[in-house]
């Protein structure tokens, strides 16, 4: 019988501690698919950022170095620059990569670095336990914006993935979804399409990923997995903003 | 036979940076600094290096950690404020037990401060600076000789013991000028870097991280790096003497103040005051054991530094009640270097006490 689906060779056989209804366990899978797909796994250094996804070396395969809060792109950067011919990838949540982290997300695609950058947007800060990050909603109440997120106050949502489009550097820069079954599926055409500007030396690419953070929402899974579709992605459209042509 | 250069102090340290192998430097510009920056710059290209000048010394740290993470020799410099930045990073390496140069041309503070030559971060290098706990090994050059030299020295300490590992120095030793003689690099056995990311290629997977939230795994992880400063207590001190061996004052300081002090020496010498001066070339390992010796036999140390006492609690704590310990600071600010004069001046009071 021909096996049409297995785990991809990237991911170790282990349970992911992720709590029920998160997406990082299908975000992983996304991304050790696109490391099959182009044979890097064996040079891969993947750059750990700071929250609920800093154990990435528990579940990749793979050489992993552990940044501070908010620095894996100038991680990367130095990972990148003494080891050229390695394949170099972050793994970022919203408060990592939009907030502490600016400064560094926007210089190193700025200079174009040969990296990608999976970022993934669940609208709050999840292992601190749910306060308000610059993705956050307008209206969204959060531990820290208790009275709902106000634009005037606060500011508005960061995008991301079109403000990394606006720079020189950056070759592809994208937005999926992983909410239903279909965007699962464009989003792995699109993680592999990044991963493949990378594994080309084509230049940076980055991936913003829309997610659910059940715990910290106050919903259940199905009712997380919904709000994507309802109040995020009107926000943040999917597609891809930036494609630079080799 | 060995060419004799003239250079600054700044200078000196990249060369010796180059020679010492290393191949990568990350940094951000900041005065009185960025002679090392704008060195390297033109150096390393042509050598397959690379420079990059970081957006923030937030980013040129991190730089370093990502590169040494991957076992090559690299560095970065900065000035006081940027080493605040840097603290982070410093505290994030030596909990990963990273290697990698700082070089610290300190300026006064705190705050913005000024440029001009100070020991006020003593404290902060020595002493951790970042978070956590943790030590790292701290040299303060006092000559453009040694700015060479002891840069390379760096490089094999932080290899050798897997830590970060500074070079301290002030505008003084940074921007002054005097002979080089570029000696090589001391041979020294170094561990492989078997711990070193460069992809798995068929081997165990290897993380390089600080996070240890297993049962009692973090507490383990810090006796162990407890133990290694151990190690580098018993075995990497550094210091230098002169005309202790009969004083009966001992006037202690490090770096750029050492120099004025030595000439103090001298001219109590000339006077026929049996004076000797001590001068820790490690602030991280203390050379206790060695001013405990020179400072019980003379009776009395007078620790001079450019800043309002800072050093002085080491040389306490390392003399004990074997000796009394006296001290005079000029804290930062333009034109405060004490003169040679004014350090005689100092040592001719506290001389006469002792002879009292």
């Amino acid at each position: 019988m021909q096996q049409v689906f297995k785990r991809p060779q990237s991911l170790k056989d282990v349970q992911t501690h992720f709590c029920p209804g998160c997406h990082h366990g299908t975000i992983h899978r996304l991304v050790a698919d696109a490391m099959d797909l182009y044979g890097v796994q064996d040079r891969t250094i993947g750059v750990a950022s700071v929250g609920c996804s800093v154990f990435l070396y528990g579940y990749f395969d793979i050489d992993v170095v552990e940044a501070p809060h908010g620095r894996a792109p100038a991680v990367a950067t130095g990972v990148k620059r003494a080891r050229p011919d390695s394949f170099v990838f972050t793994y970022q949540g919203d408060g990592d990569l939009a907030a502490i982290g600016t400064a560094e997300i926007i210089h190193a695609a700025n200079r174009g670095e040969d990296i990608t950058v999976v970022f993934v947007n669940n609208t709050t800060y999840g292992m601190t336990g749910g306060q308000m990050a610059p993705t956050t909603l307008v209206g969204q109440k959060t531990s820290t914006s208790p009275y709902g997120r106000d634009k005037s106050k606060d500011g508005s949502p960061i995008k991301m993935a079109e403000l990394m489009a606006q720079l020189g550097g950056v070759a592809y820069s994208a937005r999926v979804a992983v909410d239903s079954p279909k965007h699962v599926l464009e989003a792995k055409k699109v993680m592999r399409e990044a991963f493949g500007y990378q594994a080309q030396g084509k230049g940076f690419s980055f991936v913003e990923v829309l997610s659910a953070c059940p715990t910290n929402w106050g919903m259940n899974p199905l009712k997380a997995n919904a709000r994507i579709g309802e109040e995020m992605i009107p926000y943040f459209p999917l597609g891809v903003f930036k494609k630079e042509e080799a | 036979m060995s060419k004799r250069l003239f250079v600054k102090g700044n200078e000196a340290a990249a060369m010796g940076a180059v020679e010492a192998g290393c191949r990568y430097y990350f940094g951000y510009p900041i005065t009185p600094q960025s002679d090392i920056p704008e060195y390297l710059s033109r150096e390393l290209p042509p050598l397959n290096g690379e420079f990059i000048q970081a957006e923030s010394e937030i980013g040129a740290i991190n730089m370093l950690l990502g590169a040494s993470a991957t076992g090559v020799r690299a560095m970065t410099s900065s000035s006081s404020p940027g080493i605040s930045l840097k603290q982070e990073g410093i505290s994030y390496m030596a909990g990963a037990e990273l290697p990698g140069v700082i070089i610290n041309i300190s300026r006064s503070g705190p705050g913005l401060g000024g440029i001009d030559a100070s020991q006020s971060d003593y404290f902060q290098c020595v002493k951790g600076g970042g978070h956590g706990g943790y030590h790292i090994p701290v040299l303060a050059p006092n000559s453009v000789q040694e700015m060479y030299d002891l840069t390379m020295h760096a490089f094999d300490l932080a290899d050798l013991y897997r830590t970060p590992v500074m070079l301290l120095g002030d505008s003084v030793i940074g921007q002054m000028k005097e002979a080089l003689i570029p000696n090589p690099r001391p041979v020294r056995e170094l561990p492989a870097k078997g711990w070193a990311v460069r992809g798995k290629s068929g081997a165990e997977q290897r993380v390089v991280k600080s996070l240890f939230l297993g049962d009692g795994e973090l507490e383990a992880h810090n006796w162990h790096l407890h133990a290694k400063y151990q190690v580098m207590k018993e075995k990497e001190c550094m210091s230098e003497e002169y005309e202790t061996a009969d004083a009966r004052l001992i006037v202690a300081g490090f770096g750029s103040v050492s120099r004025i002090a030595h000439t103090a020496v001298t001219m109590a010498r000339a006077e026929g005051m049996k004076v000797g001066l001590f001068r820790p070339v490690t602030l991280f390992p203390f050379p206790e054991q060695a001013l405990a010796q020179t400072a019980a036999r003379a009776g009395k140390v007078l620790v001079v530094e450019l800043n309002t006492g800072q050093m002085v609690e080491d040389v306490r704590l390392s003399v004990g009640a074997a000796a009394q310990v006296s001290f005079y600071g000029r804290p930062p600010g333009a034109g405060s270097l004490p003169s040679p004069e004014e350090l005689l001046e100092v040592i001719r009071k506290n001389y006469d006490e002792t002879a009292r």
